[in-house]
């Protein structure tokens, strides 16, 4: 059933008793031209993408838990593409272009807010390193501008902005395009449009093993709801992707780190924008429920925990209410932590593996949401044709190798 | 927060030490093509399990160590002196939680 405003009314006046389930809960084939393993906002985008564009039906997505489960409940929901190099221009610049229609082409409502992504400048290295950012931006056609402290403080009012405060806010850099999206609704909307084109979702369905034929190329996968026979796999998998390539022997240049996340009481609006600092490990944006949504770095050392310590949340918190005094009063509901995989040069892996038939999107780090749509659009191309697609050639896992690394460090900004 | 013993020093606080990268990760000195630099460089373990990594004591001797840790439960299960062996860990099989 398409959501639609006759859809509404005809189902408001049969009391909501009529409304189909969102996506289909097969059970596994025996099976599949190609399987994507991790059910997150990638791997469905990935699977949808498949379907729609490369005409792969025949596929599965399959999730150790519940879909959208992993990084993509747990991030903060930021929407962005004002990173350095031209590479990774063109790789959140495409994921920033496909989020602007993304509700109506899914016919489901992602809430995508373009309300400005403001990043604060503290020292003067930040603010070098801010306006090569917005130089480098605007050559290559991406939105970005420098704003003074009176002019951060005009787009967010509740922004301290005194020249008295341990980490006085010299400058900041604006992009209007960023915002943000409703984490959960990208999941289910990317799962419903794919299981809609006969992409099978399979839920609770944790991958034990990959298995491999003579010539080492991929044969099938191992679940924990039987053997599945495939020739390709896409491996989404976020945190748990060197634990799933292990399976097939491959090492990867990835370590998994928590990064925590906090949300506050819901208050009425105070929050017109996303802010965030790096250097001070902290950012903040108010969701539609009016919770202020809170960022925190990772911790030191690698971990699958999902918490993470005490101490990085309340390390972000003490920047919070330094710049944004009016809240120190308010209570935190919920803190929570994701594994987030990063890689040395803060850019992510999508392409070819050493293994036939196994291909690879992972390393998004701390900043995954962001690229979702993008991620799985040129990921999609990859696993349907075996190549890469142009935006995502230069992200190969080969860059380790021939050291032609692209290097965000500073435009990942989360304090790792 | 960890509480980490230091070899030295005895049990402190997470604080007090930076996180090193994974422990034992040496080079073949003989070979030095792109493929092994690389690896060198840039390829680690990661486990979902235990995990052989380095810290140091910042704030306490200042030593390099080594600790053996589970990833998924975050519990130290032993540390030891850089340049010593790994430690087998038959004794302490303690399950995750």
């Amino acid at each position: 059933m398409r959501f639609s405003l006759l859809s509404l009314i005809r189902q408001s006046f049969a009391h909501n008793t009529g409304w189909p389930e969102q996506w289909r809960s097969p059970e596994p084939k025996p099976s599949y031209d190609a399987i994507i393993i991790g059910g997150g906002g990638h791997g469905l985008a990935t699977a949808y993408y498949m379907a729609a564009e490369h005409g792969m039906r025949n596929i599965a997505v399959v999730e150790k838990g519940w879909i959208g489960g992993g990084n993509t409940g747990r991030n903060t929901t930021i929407i962005r593409s004002n990173y350095l190099w031209e590479e990774s221009e063109a790789l959140y610049g495409h994921a920033m272009t496909l989020w602007q229609d993304l509700s109506q082409v899914l016919n489901y409502n992602v809430m995508y807010s373009p309300r400005g992504v403001m990043m604060l400048a503290h020292n003067i290295h930040d603010v070098q390193v801010f306006k090569r950012h917005v130089h480098a931006n605007r050559l290559a056609g991406t939105d970005n501008e420098w704003l003074t402290p009176e002019q951060a403080k005009a787009f967010c009012p509740i922004l301290n902005i005194s020249k008295d405060i341990r980490y006085p806010v010299i400058g900041a850099s604006l992009q209007r395009r960023g915002g943000t999206a409703r984490h959960d609704a990208v999941a289910w909307g990317y799962a419903r449009a794919a299981s809609a084109l006969g992409v099978d979702i399979l839920q609770n369905c944790e991958v034990t093993a990959i298995t491999r034929d003579a010539s080492g190329a991929v044969a099938g996968i191992e679940t924990t709801r039987g053997t599945i026979a495939t020739k390709r796999i896409g491996v989404v998998a976020a945190g748990n992707t060197s634990h799933v390539m292990s399976m097939a022997g491959v090492r990867l240049p990835l370590e998994s780190y928590p990064l925590q996340a906090l949300v506050s009481e819901p208050v009425k609006p105070v929050m017109p924008c996303v802010v965030m600092s790096n250097t001070i490990h902290a950012y903040m944006s108010q969701s539609d429920k009016g919770e202020l949504v809170i960022g925190a770095g990772t911790d030191a050392y690698i971990s699958y925990s999902q918490t993470g310590g005490l101490h990085i949340a309340t390390h972000t918190l003490d920047a919070i209410c330094e710049m944004f005094p009016n809240v120190r009063r308010l209570r935190m509901l919920r803190n929570w932590g994701g594994i987030v995989d990063v890689t040395p040069d803060r850019s992510p892996i999508i392409g070819k593996t050493p293994v036939p038939g196994l291909f690879l999107n992972c390393g998004w780090g701390t900043g995954g949401f962001k690229a979702t749509p993008g991620s799985g659009h040129v990921f999609a191309h990859q696993v349907a044709t075996g190549e890469p697609h142009p935006i995502n050639a230069p992200f190969s896992l080969d860059r380790f190798r021939t050291g032609r690394l692209i290097d965000e460090a500073a435009a990942a900004a989360v304090a790792h | 927060m960890l509480l980490i013993p230091c070899p030295y020093c005895g049990p402190r606080s997470e604080l007090e030490f930076k996180h090193a990268g994974e422990a034992h990760i040496t080079r073949e000195p003989q070979v030095a093509d792109d493929q092994a630099w690389g690896e060198f460089l840039y390829t680690r373990t990661n486990p979902k399990g235990i995990i052989a990594e380095r810290w140091r004591h910042t704030s306490g001797c200042g030593r390099f160590f080594n600790c053996l840790r589970d990833t998924v439960s975050d519990n130290i299960l032993a540390t030891y002196k850089s340049g010593e062996p790994r430690p087998s860990l038959e004794t302490s099989g303690e399950p995750s939680r």
